[in-house]
């Protein structure tokens, strides 16, 4: 029995918190937020010289040959710092959807750009319907063209790679990757420190990935998020605890009364569960556990719900100077409530859950 | 990552199931088995159930050999515990303390002729114990116990009143934490005596609580002489003891109780498609639908969660900080789904009884639920802890020793 990541990967952990710390405090986060389009290329490029990117793929396509769990504690470090960079999208998501559900010929073609981080790709699922269920997805692909308007696309302005949910003719949703031809429109993000935008196809040519099917892609491009959550989170307490024992009324620090004491125990408590419930969906996926699908729908409700409280929380316990722009607390908030709306929100994942255990 | 099984923890785990499988009590979990209900029939089934376990080796496997156990690995244990819960065998009751909290503390303070006379007893089934810790001023703060043990000699003198003591008025032994220096700081003048219960000037009088059962008592120790042999390791050192006793109340059941509560879960999805609502089954019900499924992942956390903390004292003897909110997190967790399940059957919620749905188990279910929040270090105290030891915040009111108090 062995719950737990290997010394390498927490070795890999601690070096990437050093490494963000220096090279992504807020104030670089901040060079960014006031540009819908903004991102760090220069923290993208450095990322890649550590050989990031292509730690989950395998060696054939210019990868490092690790698994998807060497990411996990990864992606924790980069939601911490909200490093301004598309790494879920492009390497944890779209990249393993290509893994997974892509032919050998179509890994070897589009891999190799996205474990090196000169190209960044992306997914594109959700429509106007605002489901991440088959039955959400209108988008259609017919004679080797791709039809429809994808919404909430993470990193779509910066993206040059469209991985794309989509039906060809009465067969479920699939997956469609578009190299060209997408009509990119940035829009304002709610989470400051990474794009958004709306993407439509007016009959793009676009290739069938291999396998059909939305998963196993689409559970592990959610796992992946929630791990990224729970890193944003972790930052959120850390914040939380080290002000509450410096910030002094009444004559000593708010942190020694039990109303902001319990709070912040509260606060962990949600941390921890649902930390608990982000590695265990993503040992799951990476495994292809039999409970996988479970353990995604329970990890994101979970996550979602917890982690957002969590938010709110580290807020209240800072008082006024957290509902300032210059205090840095409203990015990390902003980009967990980005993140419990996205990829299926609490509402949407335990109706999955309800069916998935028989209700 | 690798949540495999050894081949040996497999075979173990096929021995306790199909142990299990043959000796439950005939026509156990069918609708027309009696199950006890009342103190004194729960008390003859666990003496006949247990006293079965004890004959077949399975009470205190985790205790050494050389004591009697089956010196089961902390896996072992584990999966003992997950394998009675999944056949939903009756929970240890009446030796619980004997075997859990007693055994063990004498065997880490007792002096070696102590532990030949206490050890056997208890894993034979011939002695039962109860556990003489809280008070009515020292519930929380457990060191403010008040219960006075003076010492004349050859023997003490003991006075005062103990509460929420289970099986005392069945009890042959009682581990009794009290006084026995009143001019030291609270949590070093303390002690632990092993009480004979037949000792003259012992009086347990049940307790009866919100269920309308009486599990617990009150007892009251009137001059009560105890001859100093009864004495625990050193005089004074009581509290400390007492934290080896609580560090046995919780860990290798953990995923034993995940399950428990799963089965607890399935009966409550069972009543929900039963149960029919503005004209569809409460588990199509949308505003139910949501909750049920909450429930449910909430549940599955707690598993996860159990893992982690499995994983952390395999690999470094300790629990990592998931293990110090596990408590909080279940006891939650446990409420939320007992208030969900009175709440399935709408008007149905004010019945109890027979006439009830479930025959009244949700109800009972509902009352029972708040001993996890308050037993065993109250959610308060819990937080207490948890934003003190682990997030390192300032102590504000002081409510118990720093270095001394109850582990999570």
């Amino acid at each position: 029995m062995d719950f737990d990541f290997s010394p390498e990967q927490y070795t890999l952990r601690d070096e990437a918190r050093r490494f963000l710390e220096a090279q992504c405090p807020t104030t670089h986060v901040r060079e960014f937020i006031d540009d819908p389009t903004g991102w760090s290329s220069a923290l993208w490029k450095q990322m890649a010289d550590l050989g990031w990117m292509g730690l989950p793929f395998p060696e054939d396509v210019g990868g490092l040959g690790q698994s998807f769990l060497d990411l996990v504690l990864l992606l924790g470090e980069l939601g911490r710092a909200v490093a301004p960079v598309p790494f879920l999208s492009s390497v944890a998501q779209a990249g393993q959807v290509v893994l997974r559900h892509g032919s050998d010929e179509q890994r070897k073609r589009w891999l190799p750009g996205i474990a090196s981080g000169e190209r960044i790709a992306t997914l594109a699922v959700a429509e106007a319907a605002g489901s991440y269920d088959d039955d959400g997805i209108a988008c259609r692909f017919e004679g080797g063209r791709l039809t429809g308007e994808k919404r909430y696309v993470l990193d779509a302005p910066i993206a040059d790679l469209f991985v794309v949910a989509a039906r060809d003719g009465d067969d479920g949703a699939r997956w469609f990757v578009v190299e060209d031809g997408a009509d990119v429109k940035a829009q304002k993000s709610y989470d400051l420190t990474r794009p958004i935008g709306l993407v439509t196809f007016d009959g793009v040519p676009a290739s069938p990935l291999e396998a059909a099917g939305l998963d196993p892609g689409l559970r592990i491009a959610t796992a992946a998020l929630t791990a990224e959550m729970v890193g944003t989170a972790s930052k959120i307490l850390d914040l939380s605890v080290s002000y509450a024992k410096e910030r002094e009324q009444f004559g000593r620090p708010i942190g020694s009364f039990q109303a902001i004491k319990h709070k912040c125990a509260e606060m962990l408590t949600d941390l921890e569960s649902s930390r608990s419930a982000a590695f265990y969906a993503c040992w799951a996926v990476a495994t292809d556990a039999e409970d996988a699908p479970l353990a995604v729908a329970v990890a994101k409700s979970y996550c979602s719900d917890a982690l957002a409280r969590l938010g709110g929380e580290g807020v209240q316990v800072h008082g006024g100077i957290a509902f300032t722009w210059e205090h840095d607390m409203h990015l990390f908030l902003k980009r967990i409530k980005t993140a419990e709306a996205l990829f299926g929100d609490a509402a949407e994942h335990r109706e999955r859950i309800a069916q998935l255990a028989g209700l | 990552m690798d949540l495999s099984q050894s081949p040996s923890e497999q075979a173990f785990r096929a021995e306790v199931r199909e142990w299990v499988s043959k000796n439950l009590p005939d026509g156990w979990g069918t609708p027309a088995f009696k199950e006890p209900r009342s103190f004194e029939e729960r008390v003859a089934f666990s003496k006949e159930w247990e006293a079965k376990l004890a004959k077949d080796g399975w009470v205190g496997i985790h205790w050494p050999k050389e004591y009697g156990g089956r010196g089961a690995t902390y896996m072992e244990q584990i999966i003992f515990h997950e394998e009675m819960a999944r056949a939903r065998a009756p929970q240890l009751f009446i030796n619980f303390v004997g075997t859990n909290l007693a055994g063990p503390t004498i065997m880490a303070h007792g002096t070696e002729e102590q532990k030949q006379r206490y050890l056997p007893p208890i894993l034979s089934m011939e002695e039962v114990w109860c556990q003489g810790f809280s008070e009515p001023n020292a519930g929380s703060d457990l060191a403010n116990v008040q219960t006075r043990a003076e010492d004349r000699g050859d023997h003490f003198v003991v006075n005062g009143q103990k509460i929420w003591t289970s099986f005392a008025h069945v009890a042959d032994w009682c581990l009794l934490l009290c006084r026995t220096d009143t001019t030291v700081a609270k949590h070093k003048g303390l002690s632990y005596l092993l009480v004979d219960m037949k000792l003259p000037g012992i009086d347990p009088r049940p307790l009866k609580q919100v269920t309308g059962d009486a599990e617990f008592n009150e007892v009251f120790f009137t001059d009560c002489v105890v001859p100093k042999e009864y004495l625990l390791g050193e005089m004074n050192m009581g509290w400390t003891y007492a934290n080896t006793t609580l560090s046995h109340e919780r860990g290798p059941a953990f995923l034993g109780h995940q399950i428990r509560f799963r089965n607890v879960l399935r009966d409550l999805f069972e009543a929900a498609r039963s149960t029919v609502r503005d004209g569809v089954p409460v588990s199509e019900h949308p505003a139910f639908r949501q909750k049920l499924a909450g429930a449910y992942a909430e549940l599955e956390i707690m598993r996860y969660i159990g893992l982690r903390n499995i994983t952390s004292i395999l690999k470094h003897g300790r629990p990592g900080t998931e293990g110090s909110v596990a408590k909080l997190y279940w006891s939650h967790m446990v409420r939320r789904m007992q208030e969900l399940a009175l709440s399935v059957g709408g008007p149905a919620g004010a019945l109890d009884g027979e006439d009830a749905m479930g025959r009244g188990q949700w109800q009972r279910g509902y009352l029972m639920s708040f001993a996890q929040t308050i037993a065993a270090g109250s959610s308060e105290i819990q937080k207490n802890i948890i934003s003190e030891r682990v997030l390192g915040m300032p102590r504000g009111e002081t409510w118990a020793p720093r270095e001394k108090a109850a582990k999570p």
